[in-house]
C-alpha cells in the first residue's frame, strides 16, 4: 500500500526524518507511535504530500506520489486538530467537501450514527471541541477509500462515541482497508492495532505485532513495554 | 481551481469585511457626487483614494483572509486537489470578491448619476481598471507574504510597510534622487522608477486621461514618446500585468513547496 | 486722413455720375480670357465677374477702385511663381475667389492678396491654399477681410508665411475667418485699433494670434486650438480679450496665451481648456482677468518675472493639474472670489463664500519648475503630504498669495 524509502526532512535546521525506510502492505491497522517530536505527524503529511520531503520516495499504490495529486483520492484524512472555516454550517461543510471530491458517500449513516442531527444547521465556529471532533469523522468516514489516515482521532470524544468510532475502523478494517492511526492513548493502540511502527528521532525504532514488542522488551504490560522503549533509548 | 474559487468567493460574499468595503466605496461614490454635483470632480478624488486605498485594503484584506483561512487550506490540501489551483482559487476568490465591491460600490452611484450621459466615462472606466490591476497586485503579494511568514502578527506588519514603502516612501526616495541629480538628464529614469511601483505605475496611467496637459510640458525626448503617442498607456497597462503576473507565479511556485 | 477719404467718396460719386460702372465678365471661353487684361479694360469701379475656370495668372496689380468677383470660386493658379494680387488702389473688393500656388521665397513675402498704402478695401468669401503668405495688409487702413478660409499645409517654420498679417494697419475688422496650417495664424505689428471678431485659428505652426506693438485692439469670439505655441500678446498696450476659446495648445512652450510686457488689458469671459499653459504671463501689470474659465489645464495661470497689480476676480479653475505657479516669493497681484475645483474648505455661514482661505500654489509646482522631471510624480501621496505641510505652514510660496473669499460654487 505505502512504500517509503530514504525518507529525509528537515525544517530548517531541524532534521525531523532521517532516512527512513517503511513499508506498509496492503489491509490491517497500523499505529504509528513515538515520543512528542518524534516526527509522527510528519511522516503522516509526507504521505499526504502536505509536507514536501527534502529527499526520498513515497509510493502510495505503486504510484510516487511526487507531483501528484491524484492518489489522494484514494485517502481519507482525518486531521489532528479539527480546524474548520468558522462561518460555514456543517451542512454546507459536508455537501463542499462532497463536491470537491465527487465521490460515492454516506454522510447521513454517519451523522445519526454520531447524533449530530441537531448541528447540521449550526456554524462551525460555534461547536464545542468534540463535536467538531465528530464532524470531522463524518467527513473522513463517509468516503469509501482503501487507505484511512487517523491522527490522533480520540481526541475530545466521550465514550459512548469512542466506542462507536472503534467500532466504525474495524468495520473498515474488515472491509480490507488499510489504516493509519497515531495516538498516545495506549490502550486503544492495544485494542485496535495490528502492528506498531515506533518512531524515533526522526528513524523508525521498531516496526512489529504487539506481541512481538512485548517479547522484545521483556514486559507483560503494553503500557510499560512502550515506557521501556523510552527508556531503553535514553540509556543508549 | 474553479470550484475553490467558487467557494472561497462564497465564503467571502458572507463575510462581514466584505461588506464593509462595498457599503464604504457605495458611500463615498455617494457622498463624492451628491455633495459636489460634479462627475468631474468627483473621478479626481476618486483616483486619489483608489490610488492610496485599494492597495492598503488589498495587503490587509489579504493578509487576514490568508491567515484566517488556514485550516480551510489544511483541509483542502488533504483533498485530492493541486495545490496551485487551492492557492490560486483562494486568491482569485480574494481579489475578485474585492474588485467586485469596488466596481459595484463605486458603479452604482455613478450610474445613477448619469455616468453613461456624461464624456467622463473613459475615465471612469479607465479608474476601475486600474483600481481592479491595483487590486490584484496587492493581493498577490500579501498572499505571497503571509505564504512566507507563519507569525500573523509579522505578516500583517510587513504587508502595511509594503504598503507604506510603496505608497509614500517609494516617491519620497524617487522625488530625493531626482532633485539630487539634478543636473543629469534624468528623464529615462524617471519613466523606469516608475515601472517599479505598481502604485506608480496605476498613477502613471491614471495621469495620462488627466493632466497630460501638464505632461506634455515637459522637454524630454523620452517623455514626449511615452507621455504623447499611446505608447505610455501600452507600456504602462504591460507593466501592470506583468506586475499582476510575477507576484501569482511565485505565489504558486512557493506553495508547491511549502510544508503545512 | 479720413478727411481724405471722404473727399474722395464726394470724387467717387461725381465721377460715378460722370460714368455708369459697367461689369466686364471673365471667362476662359469669352472675349476677355485673363484678369490682367480685364483690369486693364476696365474703368474705375468697374466689377469685374469671373466665372468659373483656372487661371493662371500671378503679379496681378488691382491699381484701380475695383470690385473682382469670382463666381462658382474661378480658381487662381499662381504656379508657384510670385505673388498673386496687389492691391494698391483704394475702394478695392475681393469676392469668392480660389487662390492656390502662391510661390514660396526666402527673400520676398509673397502673399495670396497685398494690400498696399490702400484704404477702404473689402476681402471676403476667398478660399486660400497651397499659399506662403496669405492677405497682407500693408500701411492700409479702414478694410474688411471677412469670412475668408485660409488652408496652409506649412511643415516649417522658415519658410512659411503667416495667414492674415496685418502692418502698420489700423482701424481693420478682421472677421469669421477661418486659418490653419500656415505659421501665425493672424498676426499683427503697430497694428492699432483693430477688431477681430468671430475667426477659427487652429493647426498653426506657431501662434493662432500674434500681437506685436499693436494696441487698443480687441478681440472677442474667437476660437484658438491646437497652435504650436497657443496666442501670443506681446509688447502691446490697452487690448481687449473677450469670449474666446483657447484649447488643446500642448507641448514644451505651449500655452493657450501668453502675455508679454503687457499693460492695463482686459481678459473677460474666455476660457482655457486642456493647455500646457492657460496663461503665461511675464512682465505685465494692471491687467483685469474676470470670469473666464480655466479647464484641465496643465497649468492655469503661470506667473514668471515681474507682474504687479493684476486682479484675478471671479474666474472658474476647474481640474488644473496645477492652479497658480510663481517663480518668485512676492505677490502684489489680487485674487477674489474665484471657484478652486480643488478647494476643500467650508462654508458655515452659507452665504456662498468659503470660510477658510484657498492657497492656489502648490510646493510642488516650485518643485516642477526646478526639476521637471518630478512631474512624473504628480498626485502622488507623498506630494499631498508635502504640499499639505506647505499650506498650513507656506515657506515656499508667497504668503500672502492667497484667495480670502473662495467661492463655493462656480461662477456664472
Amino acid at each position: 500500500m505505502i512504500q517509503i524509502e530514504n525518507l529525509h526532512k528537515k525544517f530548517g535546521r531541524n532534521q525531523v526524518l532521517f532516512n527512513l525506510d517503511l513499508d506498509i502492505p496492503g489491509g490491517g491497522i497500523f499505529a504509528v507511535l513515538g515520543p512528542n517530536g518524534s516526527g509522527k505527524t510528519t511522516l503522516i503529511k509526507c504521505i499526504l504530500g502536505m509536507v514536501i520531503p527534502s529527499s526520498g520516495e513515497i509510493e502510495v499504490k505503486d504510484n510516487t506520489i511526487k507531483n501528484n495529486w491524484k492518489y489522494r483520492q484514494d485517502i481519507n484524512y482525518l486531521p489532528q486538530i479539527a480546524n474548520f472555516p468558522g462561518n460555514l454550517k456543517v451542512k454546507e461543510l459536508i455537501r463542499m467537501i462532497k463536491d470537491l471530491r465527487q465521490k460515492e458517500s454516506n454522510e447521513e449513516e454517519l451523522v445519526k450514527l454520531f447524533g449530530l442531527e441537531p448541528f447540521l444547521d449550526k456554524k462551525l465556529g460555534t461547536l464545542s471541541g468534540g463535536t467538531k471532533q465528530k464532524v470531522n469523522i463524518v467527513l473522513t468516514f463517509m468516503f469509501d477509500s482503501p487507505l484511512i489516515i487517523l491522527d490522533e482521532p480520540t481526541t475530545g470524544l466521550d465514550p459512548a462515541s469512542l466506542i462507536k468510532l472503534k467500532e466504525l475502523i474495524l468495520q473498515e478494517k474488515n472491509k480490507g482497508k488499510t489504516i493509519l492511526i497515531t495516538t498516545h492513548i495506549m490502550q486503544f493502540v492495544e485494542e485496535m492495532a495490528d502492528e506498531i511502527v515506533y518512531l524515533l528521532e526522526g528513524n523508525i525504532f521498531f516496526k512489529g505485532s504487539v506481541e512481538q514488542l512485548m517479547t522484545k522488551t521483556k514486559q507483560t504490560d503494553f503500557e510499560h513495554a512502550i515506557a521501556a522503549i523510552s527508556i531503553q533509548t535514553a540509556d543508549a | 481551481m474553479l470550484k475553490i474559487l467558487k467557494y472561497s468567493f462564497y465564503d467571502l460574499m458572507r463575510s462581514r469585511w466584505n461588506y464593509v468595503y462595498f457599503l464604504f466605496y457605495l458611500a463615498l461614490g455617494f457622498v463624492l457626487l451628491f455633495l459636489n454635483n460634479d462627475l468631474s470632480k468627483a473621478v479626481i478624488t476618486l483616483m486619489n483614494v483608489i490610488i492610496v486605498l485599494v492597495p492598503l485594503i488589498s495587503t490587509i484584506f489579504g493578509v487576514m483572509y490568508f491567515y484566517n483561512s488556514k485550516e480551510f487550506t489544511e483541509l483542502l490540501l488533504a483533498q485530492p486537489l493541486k495545490r496551485s489551483s487551492i492557492f490560486l482559487g483562494q486568491y482569485l476568490g480574494v481579489a475578485g470578491s474585492l474588485t467586485m465591491s469596488l466596481v459595484l460600490g463605486l458603479g452604482i452611484p455613478f450610474i445613477l448619476y448619469g455616468l453613461f450621459r456624461s464624456d467622463t466615462i473613459w475615465n471612469f472606466s479607465l479608474l476601475l481598471i486600474t483600481g481592479a490591476f491595483l487590486t490584484l497586485i496587492f493581493t498577490a503579494l500579501a498572499f505571497n507574504i503571509s505564504l512566507s511568514n507563519e507569525n500573523k502578527i509579522k505578516g500583517f506588519g510587513y504587508a502595511v510597510l509594503l504598503w507604506l514603502f510603496l505608497a509614500v516612501i517609494y516617491d519620497g526616495l524617487f522625488l530625493l534622487s531626482l532633485i539630487i541629480f539634478e543636473e543629469y538628464p534624468l528623464d529615462s529614469f524617471s519613466l523606469a522608477a516608475t515601472m517599479f511601483n505598481p502604485i506608480d505605475l496605476s498613477r502613471t496611467l491614471i495621469l495620462l486621461k488627466l493632466d497630460i496637459s501638464a505632461l506634455l510640458g515637459y522637454t524630454g525626448a523620452i517623455f514626449r514618446q511615452f507621455f504623447g503617442t499611446d505608447k505610455g498607456l501600452i507600456v504602462s497597462i504591460l507593466m501592470l500585468i506583468l506586475w499582476t503576473v510575477l507576484p501569482i507565479g511565485r505565489l504558486t511556485y512557493k506553495a508547491k513547496r511549502k510544508d503545512f | 486722413m479720413r478727411y481724405g477719404a471722404f473727399l474722395f467718396f464726394l470724387f467717387s460719386i461725381f465721377s460715378g455720375f460722370a460714368q455708369v460702372p459697367k461689369t466686364i465678365e471673365i471667362c476662359p471661353s469669352c472675349k476677355i480670357k485673363t484678369i490682367k487684361d480685364g483690369i486693364s479694360n476696365a474703368s474705375e469701379f468697374d466689377t469685374l465677374l469671373i466665372k468659373k475656370g483656372i487661371y493662371n495668372e500671378f503679379n496681378i496689380l488691382v491699381d484701380k477702385p475695383l470690385t473682382l468677383k469670382g463666381e462658382n470660386f474661378p480658381v487662381i493658379d499662381g504656379e508657384e511663381r510670385g505673388e498673386i494680387l496687389r492691391i494698391v488702389s483704394d475702394n478695392v473688393t475681393i469676392d469668392g475667389l480660389y487662390i492656390i500656388n502662391v510661390g514660396t521665397s526666402y527673400t520676398t513675402d509673397y502673399a495670396a492678396i497685398r494690400v498696399v498704402k490702400s484704404e477702404n478695401f473689402l476681402i471676403q468669401n476667398v478660399v486660400l491654399e497651397r499659399l506662403f503668405f496669405g492677405i497682407y495688409l500693408e500701411k492700409s487702413n479702414n478694410g474688411k477681410v471677412y469670412h475668408n478660409k485660409i488652408i496652409g499645409d506649412a511643415v516649417d517654420e522658415y519658410n512659411s508665411g503667416n495667414g492674415i498679417q496685418l502692418w502698420y494697419s489700423h482701424n481693420v475688422q478682421v472677421d469669421r475667418n477661418i486659418v490653419q496650417g500656415v505659421r501665425d495664424g493672424i498676426y499683427l505689428e503697430f497694428s492699432d485699433n483693430v477688431t477681430i471678431n468671430n475667426n477659427v485659428s487652429a493647426n498653426n505652426l506657431r501662434y493662432g494670434l500674434h500681437f506685436m506693438f499693436s494696441n487698443d485692439d480687441v478681440y472677442t469670439n474667437n476660437t484658438f486650438e491646437n497652435n504650436g505655441a497657443g496666442v501670443a500678446v506681446m509688447f502691446s498696450k490697452r487690448i481687449k480679450m473677450v469670449d474666446n476659446i483657447f484649447r488643446k495648445n500642448w507641448g514644451t512652450a505651449a500655452f493657450g496665451m501668453l502675455l508679454k510686457e503687457i499693460n492695463d488689458a482686459e481678459i473677460v469671459g474666455n476660457t482655457f481648456q486642456e493647455n500646457t499653459v492657460g496663461i503665461s504671463i511675464e512682465g505685465s501689470n494692471r491687467i483685469e482677468y474676470n470670469n473666464n474659465n480655466f479647464i484641465s489645464n496643465g497649468w492655469a495661470v503661470k506667473v514668471l518675472g515681474a507682474c504687479y497689480a493684476n486682479s484675478f476676480v471671479n474666474n472658474n479653475f476647474l481640474y488644473n493639474s496645477f492652479d497658480i505657479s510663481y517663480n518668485s516669493k512676492l505677490n502684489d497681484n489680487v485674487f477674489e472670489r474665484n471657484y478652486w475645483s480643488d478647494y476643500t474648505g467650508y462654508d458655515l455661514d452659507k452665504d456662498g463664500i468659503g470660510d477658510v482661505p484657498y492657497r492656489p500654489v502648490k510646493l510642488f509646482s516650485y518643485v516642477v519648475n526646478r526639476t521637471p522631471e518630478t512631474i512624473v510624480l504628480l498626485r502622488s501621496m507623498f506630494m499631498d503630504i508635502i504640499d499639505f505641510s506647505e499650506k498650513v505652514s507656506p515657506v515656499f510660496t508667497p504668503d500672502n498669495l492667497l484667495d480670502a473669499m473662495p467661492l463655493m460654487k462656480k461662477s456664472e
